[in-house]
């Protein structure tokens, strides 16, 4: 059977690179995710499962899932594993998969490969992510209309561009209503833990901030503000639950449009692979519902402006964009190419703290 | 009246030993399995699906020696450290100063040929993680600090060290902002003889027989397990104690710095934070449940490791939580320690002592 396999491997790879992504329809779809945390009830790998389930809801499709992978060794074999039986399309989604990913689809060109938030791509296999940053843009106008202190606390995850681009996005966003806001910026170089980012909140709440956000999957940060009696903006998932009387609203992923799409055109036989960064238009990024203490006018203000973002009349680091040292970095008028945003490592004036 | 008695063995257990092993093993998967059924899986199938994931195929064979060579490294190296009573707990860091050592060769020495290469590289694994190691040993030495404090510290410091290079001067220019290293050129990275076994495997072979020589047979071994089994008496004979502290610590050191540039090399291919991923740690488990010796090393390495993998394929077929993984093996840890009580003491059925019968009388 293995070397049946194997000469199937061999001929294809061989003889058929560029056709074999682009197969044949299929009826019955095996899709498998490979999840670096927990699923847990909140957070990024759950928002990736809640897409999973509902892509299983279609009676022609089963899905499978392993969580808590670690990057690197563990998750080549976990991705190999997925391919030796027989998956139809695997997802793997977080970065530190990008070289396991392809090493694996190398090995398997009949299998489609989603890979979320790297560079790499190939015949089958695809990256793809979301403009978070837009959504980001949106929190910060209710940042910025809500904060007293004018100054606004990020717990941010690690220094790269996917994090300096939200917290640069995140402080256009408040400084569009509030140009005397500051956004403190502390570095918890963690993904998932909710202890350290709890302390980190709270460090940005002994320098007097009066809103918290923050770019990791636990909710520490949130509950940090809770217990201040301040207010907490969410990620990932709406958090209302962690924290109800902070929580004003939350920057949120929905792959669920995007899924459906790539499988729809993997059963379809017209999947291609390529690099994919859609934005607010297409849902994959979206801002959850507001909490009660957000004045109506705010609410409608976010509103106005994410129709903008959906309609194009928004851009956000549209220049004129100035970096910390008061220098110009996207010159007035200039839309920012999606390099210069993908590989952003620089901070936008009215962030305080070190992109490093 | 006949009672159950715990009695010291006089004669070692020998190959009972082994069943002993094989029972304990048995009861602490039949647990697993009842775990399973609680959470409505079928818990024999489970069992089956976790073995056959772990050790049923040729592949997963392959992937179960692949997790369980840096696992042996490291577990040798604490084995050295332990006999002597030298606590050291911090082979995560001195795997990952090894990765780092190995992967500043390559970074220096980009062009190199494979034969320069690959050596270069052990030696500069090898290296940093001997010198990594060194330091708890100076600290206890000189400075009277406990070495099981200073060791885990270092570990910290070590991935901070780490984290420093990949974000700061060893970040791939090319690597759109992320961090890690630029992707190996191919002659540093070790190959693979076997499916994807790679020649990391005859470091294992190697470095496992030449440990067994050196305990067995020479006098620096001897007087390592000497001065684990007894510091003064080891000074009286006038072993120099304070040098043989230095010396186990950088030997697991360097083993521990070589288990992380092979894995840097053959697996990863380039340096990033996923090198640390609790070998260091898994490793001191693997030492104690082989009771330090470096032949059951090697089986419970593959044991752990074929579990380790196992346990994904149970994921994969049944959609069990991956913190069942964790569950697990803290029941096997657990039993087989257990176990080993009866390697050392067994359960008598005697005839009970009249005067405790009779105690047992007047308490009533």
């Amino acid at each position: 059977m293995r070397a049946i396999l194997l000469a199937l491997m061999l001929t294809l790879g061989l003889c058929a690179p560029a056709v074999a992504a682009e197969g044949k329809p299929k009826e019955k779809l095996k899709i498998g995710f490979v999840y670096v945390s927990p699923v847990g009830d909140e957070g990024w790998s759950y928002q990736h499962d809640l897409a999973r389930k509902e892509l299983e809801k279609d009676p022609n499709i089963t899905t499978t899932f392993v969580e808590s992978v670690k990057e690197g060794a563990d998750s080549e074999r976990v991705i190999l594993n997925m391919a030796r039986k027989d998956h139809d399309i695997i997802i793997t989604t977080s970065f530190g998969f990008m070289d396991p990913t392809m090493r694996v689809a190398s090995q398997f060109p009949n299998i489609t490969f989603l890979h979320c938030s790297g560079y790499k791509m190939s015949e089958n296999v695809s990256n793809y992510f979301g403009r978070m940053y837009q959504a980001r843009f949106l929190t910060g106008v209710v940042a910025g209309r809500m904060t007293k202190s004018n100054i606004i606390g990020y717990v941010a995850a690690f220094p790269i561009p996917e994090v300096i681009r939200g917290i640069n996005a995140f402080t256009l966003g408040v400084r569009s209503v509030n140009p005397k806001a500051e956004v403190r910026v502390v570095w918890s170089k963690t993904w998932y833990d909710p202890l350290v980012e709890k302390e980190g909140a709270k460090s940005l709440l002994d320098v007097g901030a009066d809103v918290i956000t923050q770019h990791q999957d636990s909710p520490g940060p949130q509950v940090a503000a809770q217990e201040k009696g301040v207010y907490s903006i969410g990620y990932n998932t709406d958090m209302t639950k962690v924290a109800p009387n902070a929580h004003l609203v939350a920057a949120i992923w929905n792959w669920t449009p995007f899924y459906k799409d790539m499988v729809e055109k993997v059963r379809k036989g017209q999947w291609k692979s390529g690099s994919f960064w859609p934005g607010m238009e297409s849902g994959i990024v979206d801002i959850s519902g507001f909490g009660p203490m957000v004045p109506k006018a705010v609410q409608e203000e976010a509103r106005a402006r994410r129709q903008d973002i959906i309609d194009g009349k928004l851009v956000v680091f549209k220049g004129p964009v100035l970096d910390q040292s008061g220098a110009v970095r996207i010159q007035d008028g200039a839309l920012p190419t999606d390099k210069e945003l993908l590989e952003m490592n620089w901070f936008v004036q009215g962030v305080v703290g070190s992109p490093k | 009246m006949r009672t159950w008695k715990v009695t010291r063995r006089t004669e070692p257990l020998g190959w009972g030993s082994f069943l002993l092993f094989i029972m304990a093993f048995g009861i602490s998967l039949a647990i697993s399995g009842f775990l399973l059924f609680l959470q409505g899986k079928p818990g024999l199938g489970g069992i089956l699906l976790l073995l056959e994931g772990g050790f049923g195929h040729g592949y997963s064979l392959e992937d179960t020696f692949l997790k369980a060579i840096p696992i042996f490294l490291c577990a040798a190296g604490v084995a050295v450290c332990f006999r002597m009573q030298v606590w050291n707990i911090g082979v995560e860091g001195q795997y990952v100063m090894g990765a780092a050592g190995a992967t500043w060769v390559v970074l220096t020495f980009p062009d190199a040929p494979m034969w320069a290469m690959l050596p270069a590289m052990g030696i500069g694994a090898m290296v940093a993680g001997g010198l990594w190691a060194s330091l708890p040993a100076l600290l206890r030495l000189y400075a009277h600090m406990n070495e099981i404090i200073s060791s885990l510290m270092l570990n910290y410091i070590a991935l901070v060290i780490l984290q420093r290079l990949v974000y700061g001067p060893w970040k791939d220019p090319d690597g759109a902002g992320f961090p890690h290293t630029m992707v190996f050129p191919d002659p540093a990275v070790i190959g693979t003889f076997l499916g994807r076994i790679h020649y990391g495997l005859l470091a294992c072979l190697v470095c496992g027989l030449g440990l067994v020589f050196f305990l067995k047979r020479t006098r620096l071994g001897f007087e390592v397990t000497v001065g684990g089994e007894n510091a003064t008496a080891a000074r009286y004979a006038g072993m120099p104690y304070a040098r043989l502290v230095l010396f186990v610590f950088v030997v697991c050191g360097a083993l521990a710095g070589l288990a992380g540039g092979i894995e840097t090399s053959a697996v990863l291919h380039r340096l990033s934070m996923n090198i640390s991923v609790g070998y260091g740690y898994t490793a001191i488990v693997v030492a104690w449940l082989a009771r330090l010796r470096v032949g059951r090393i090697a089986l419970f390495a593959f044991l752990l490791a074929g579990l380790r993998v196992g346990v994904e394929n149970l994921q994969l077929e049944l959609g069990v939580p991956a913190a069942f993984a964790g569950m697990m093996e803290g029941c096997i840890l657990l039993t087989v320690l257990a176990a080993q009580f009866f390697d050392n003491y067994a359960l008598r059925r005697v005839q009970a002592q009249p005067a405790a019968a009779g105690q047992k009388g007047a308490g009533a």
